[in-house]
C-alpha cells in the first residue's frame, strides 16, 4: 500500500461528494419535468418523438400502467436486438464477416443488455459487427440506464405524493433522462476518451507489422460512443473482449479516472434528488452516508489485500502486490478501486481481471453484488434498491419502539413490508438455487477453468453477477455454452423485473396515502443513528444469507493460498 | 390491465424505433465524424507508420520476445499480444498452473539478469494481454541483458529508459512506468548511431 494510493481513493470520494448536489439539482429537475438549458436544442426531438408514437406525456399513470408500458418496452427493445444479432452476417457494417450469433447466445445477450447487466458470453472483437455494436447493443445502454432512473423518479414519487393514484408517466420520464442527461453526457465525455487515444472509426481492425517483424492485427471500431454510456449507464457492456483493461478502451490513469466517476455520478446524485422529492435534503445525505460508508471499507479491503500480494508467488521470488490479471498504467490501487466502484455499482465494466484477484480481494467484489448492489449502486436501481432496504430497516426500528413506523412521511405497513421482503428475497433464492444446480450437474460443472474452491467461486460469482445485473465476471468460466447462457439469461432475467415490480407496487400503495407529519415519537431518519441502522440491515439482510457460500469459495481459496495448497 | 397493454403497443415499438435511429446510428456516427474531424490519429488507434506500413500502436502493447529488445509482459491474449482475442489468464490465486507458469518465467528471467530480484509485472500476464507499459524496474532489469546483446554501453541504455519512464499524473494518478514500444524504437534508433 501506497501513500498515493489512499491519496487516490480520498480524492475520488471527495470528487464524488462535489459532484452529488449538481447532479442531484439537474435529476430533480428532469424528476419534475422542468424545462432545462437544454430543451431549446433537444426540446423539438423530445415532441417529435412523442408524437410519432402517439403519447401524451402529460398523461398520468398509474403504478400498473407504468409497470406494463415500461415491461413492454423493453420486450420491444429485446426483440430488435434479438433479430439484429441473429441477422448480423447479412446486415451492413459488418466489416469482419461475421455470422449471426446463436440462438442461445443471441438470447443470452439480449436479456443481458435490456436488464443493463451487460454479462457477456461473448468476445466483443471476436463476435459482433460494428452494426450489432451501434444499433444492438449501445441503444440499451441508453435505454436500460433511462428505465433504472424512471424507475427510481416513480418510487420517488410514491414518497412525495399524498393521496394520489399515479405515479407519473413511463415515457416522458425516460425520454427526458435520455435526451437531456445521458445523451449530452456521453457525447462530451465520448469527445474526451477520443482525444485520449480511445478509438471511433466505422474500420473494423488494422494490420499491424511488429518492430520484431510478426504480424498483429488490432481490432478498432466505434469505441468511444459505446464506452461513454458503458460507464454513465452502470452497463458494463466492453467493446472488447477485457473490456476497460483494454488500452484502447481505458487508455490512461485519466480516462481510467473519468470511467470511475461516471460508473457512480448518477447513482450519488439520485440520493440527493430523493432528499429533494420528500422535501429534505438531510434524508439523501443519510443514505449516502451509509453508502459510502460500506463503499470505503469494501475498497479499503481490496486494496489492502491486492497490494500485500499472493504468498504464493512471493514463494517464488515475484515480489510486491498482485500483478496477475492487472495493467501496469493502472497498477494497484487504480485496479482494486474500479473493482469495488464497478460492482458497488451494478455496472460490470473491469479494468483488471476479478477472477486473479487474490480470495479476499476478490471475495469484496462478490459481496457487494450478493448485498444487491445498494451501494451507490445501479443508475437508479441503486436508490430503489436500498430504499427497499430502509423500509425493512424503519420496520426494525418500529418494532423496536413498539409503533407504526413512518418513514418521509409515510406510514410503513404490513404490504410495504411484504413487498419488500419479496423483492429483497429474490436475490439469494435466485442465486443460491442457481449455483447449486450448476454445482451438481455435468453441464455446470464443465465451466470453471480453476480447480478447488474457485472453481466454486467462479459458479458463484457468475449467478451473483446475473441476478445482481453487474455483468462482471470471474471470466475463467467458460460461459457461452447452452447451459450457461439460458440459466444466466433466466437469472438475469428475474433479477431485474421481479425486483421491479413489487418495487412498483410500493410506489404506487405510499402515493395514495395520507401524509403523516413527523412527531415527537417518530423515529428520525436523517441522522448517524438512521445511517448506523441502515448498515447494519444491510449487512445482515443482504449479506448474511451468503456467509455459507462464501465460506466455500474466497475463504477456502484464501487458507489454500495462505498455506501454499495448490489446486 | 389489457387496455394498458395494448395501449402501449404502439409507443412501445415506435419508440424502439426511433430511438434505435437516434442512439444507435445518428449518435455513433455524429461522434466518428466528430473524432475523425477533431482527433484523427487517436480515433483511427494512434497508429505509427513507417515506410507506408503500420508498424505498431502508441497505446496498444506487441510482442517482444527476442533479446535484442526490452521484453513486455507474459500475454494470454491468443498467442500472445493478439490484437483480435484480448484475454487474461484468468488463473485464481491459488492455480497450480499460475505456480507453475510463474516458477519458471523466474528461472529463465534470473538465467538472463543474475542476482536481481525479478520485478513481478514481468512474470504476470496482464489483465487485456495488451499491456503497453511494464514498471520502471521491470525495464531497468533487463538494461544489461539489452546492452550486452547489442553491444552497447549499460550505462547509456540505462540512461535511454531513465529518460523513458512516464510519471504519474499529479503525483497520484496512475504509475510510473515505460511504454515498450517508445523505448525499444528509440533503442533502434540508439544502436543505429555508432555507440557512444
Amino acid at each position: 500500500m501506497t501513500f498515493q494510493g489512499w491519496l487516490l481513493i480520498a480524492a475520488f470520494a471527495g470528487i464524488l461528494l462535489l459532484l452529488c448536489k449538481p447532479m442531484g439539482q439537474w435529476l430533480f429537475a428532469l424528476y419534475e419535468g422542468r424545462r432545462t438549458p437544454l430543451h431549446r436544442l433537444l426540446g423539438p426531438v423530445e415532441t417529435g418523438f412523442y408524437r410519432l408514437s402517439g403519447i401524451d406525456p402529460n398523461e398520468e399513470q398509474g403504478w400498473r400502467r407504468y409497470a406494463v408500458h415500461m415491461l413492454i418496452f423493453n420486450a420491444a427493445l429485446a426483440l430488435f436486438t434479438y433479430a439484429i444479432l441473429r441477422l448480423q452476417g447479412v446486415l451492413p457494417l459488418n466489416p469482419l464477416g461475421y455470422d449471426g450469433t446463436s440462438a442461445d447466445l443471441a438470447f443470452n445477450t439480449t436479456i443481458s443488455f435490456t436488464a443493463n447487466t451487460n454479462w457477456q458470453s461473448y468476445g466483443g472483437e471476436s463476435t459482433m459487427s460494428n452494426l450489432s455494436q451501434m444499433l444492438g447493443l449501445t441503444i440499451h445502454n441508453f435505454l436500460s440506464a433511462a428505465t433504472g432512473i424512471a424507475l427510481a423518479f416513480a418510487l420517488f414519487r410514491g414518497f412525495a405524493r399524498r393521496e394520489l393514484k399515479t405515479i407519473g408517466n413511463f415515457w416522458a420520464d425516460m425520454t427526458r433522462v435520455t435526451l437531456y442527461l445521458l445523451l449530452p453526457l456521453c457525447i462530451a465525455i465520448a469527445i474526451f476518451y477520443i482525444a485520449s487515444g480511445v478509438p471511433q472509426t466505422l474500420a473494423a481492425s488494422v494490420d499491424v507489422t511488429t518492430l520484431e517483424g510478426a504480424k498483429q492485427t488490432l481490432a478498432l471500431g466505434p469505441v468511444a460512443s459505446q464506452e461513454a454510456i458503458k460507464l454513465l449507464g452502470t452497463n458494463g457492456g466492453g467493446f472488447f473482449n477485457v473490456n476497460s483493461a483494454h488500452p484502447f478502451e481505458n487508455p490512461t490513469a485519466l480516462t481510467n479516472l473519468v470511467q470511475m466517476l461516471s460508473i457512480f455520478a448518477i447513482g450519488v446524485g439520485l440520493t440527493w434528488t430523493f432528499g429533494k422529492a420528500v422535501g429534505n435534503t438531510r434524508q439523501g445525505w443519510a443514505i449516502l452516508a451509509a453508502m459510502m460508508t460500506l463503499f470505503l471499507a469494501g475498497a479499503a479491503i481490496t486494496y489492502w489485500q491486492e497490494a500485500a500480494g499472493n504468498p504464493v508467488l512471493h514463494d517464488l521470488g515475484a515480489m510486491g502486490g498482485n500483478m496477475e490479471g492487472k495493467e501496469v498504467r493502472f497498477g494497484i490501487a487504480q485496479s482494486a478501486l474500479f473493482a469495488v466502484v464497478t460492482t458497488a455499482a451494478s455496472c460490470g465494466a473491469v479494468n483488471a481481471m476479478h477472477d486473479s484477484f487474490t480470495a479476499i480481494g476478490g471475495l469484496i467484489p462478490l459481496f457487494n453484488m450478493q448485498l444487491g448492489e445498494v451501494v451507490i449502486g445501479g443508475v437508479g436501481a441503486g436508490i430503489y434498491g436500498f430504499l427497499l432496504f430502509a423500509i425493512l430497516a424503519i420496520f426494525v426500528a418500529g418494532l423496536m419502539v413498539g409503533r407504526t413506523p413512518e418513514y418521509v412521511g409515510k406510514k410503513i405497513e404490513a404490504r410495504e413490508v411484504k413487498l419488500a421482503v419479496l423483492a429483497i428475497a429474490v436475490l439469494p433464492l435466485v442465486i443460491l438455487g442457481f449455483t447449486a444446480i450448476a454445482s451438481v450437474t455435468g453441464a455446470g460443472l464443465a465451466g470453471p477453468l480453476n480447480k478447488g474452491p474457485h472453481g466454486f467461486s467462479e459458479i458463484l460469482y457468475a449467478f451473483t453477477s446475473a441476478v445482481a445485473n453487474n455483468g462482471s465476471a470471474f471470466a475463467g468460466l467458460s460461459a457461452n455454452t447452452p447451459f450457461y447462457n439460458g440459466m444466466l439469461g433466466a437469472a438475469m432475467w428475474v433479477g431485474r423485473f421481479f425486483i421491479i415490480v413489487p418495487m412498483l407496487a410500493i410506489a404506487g400503495g405510499l402515493a395514495a396515502k395520507k401524509y403523516t407529519p413527523a412527531t415527537a415519537g417518530s423515529f428520525p431518519t436523517t441522522g448517524l443513528l438512521w445511517t448506523g441502522l441502515l448498515i447494519g440491515i444491510v449487512l445482515i439482510v443482504g449479506g448474511l444469507t451468503f456467509l455459507p457460500s462464501l465460506a466455500l469459495g474466497p475463504i477456502a481459496d484464501h487458507l489454500a493460498m495462505i498455506n501454499g495448497q495448490l489446486f | 390491465m389489457n387496455k394498458d397493454l395494448i395501449s402501449s403497443l404502439r409507443p412501445a415499438f415506435v419508440m424502439t424505433l426511433l430511438f434505435a435511429a437516434l442512439l444507435g446510428i445518428a449518435y455513433p456516427l455524429a461522434l466518428t465524424g466528430i473524432g475523425q474531424a477533431l482527433f484523427p490519429t487517436q480515433a483511427n488507434g494512434s497508429l505509427v507508420r513507417e515506410s507506408g506500413r503500420v508498424i505498431g500502436s502508441t497505446i496498444v502493447g506487441q510482442a517482444f520476445v527476442s533479446e535484442r529488445y526490452f521484453n513486455t509482459r507474459p500475454s494470454a491474449a491468443g498467442e500472445g499480444y493478439d490484437g483480435l482475442a484480448s484475454s487474461g489468464s484468468n488463473l485464481g490465486p491459488a492455480s497450480r498452473a499460475l505456480a507453475t507458469r510463474v516458477k519458471d518465467d523466474v528461472a529463465r528471467l534470473s538465467g538472463t539478469s543474475p542476482g536481481q530480484p525479478v520485478p513481478a509485472d514481468l512474470v504476470t500476464t496482464s489483465a487485456s494481454g495488451l499491456d503497453p507499459h511494464i514498471s520502471p524496474e521491470a525495464a531497468f532489469f533487463q538494461v544489461d541483458r539489452v546492452a550486452r546483446v547489442r553491444g552497447l554501453d549499460p550505462a547509456a541504455v540505462r540512461r535511454l529508459v531513465d529518460r523513458n519512464v512516464e510519471r504519474p499524473l499529479m503525483g497520484f494518478l496512475g504509475e510510473p512506468r515505460v511504454n515498450v514500444f517508445k523505448l525499444n524504437r528509440r533503442l533502434d534508433a540508439f544502436g543505429a548511431k555508432p555507440a557512444a
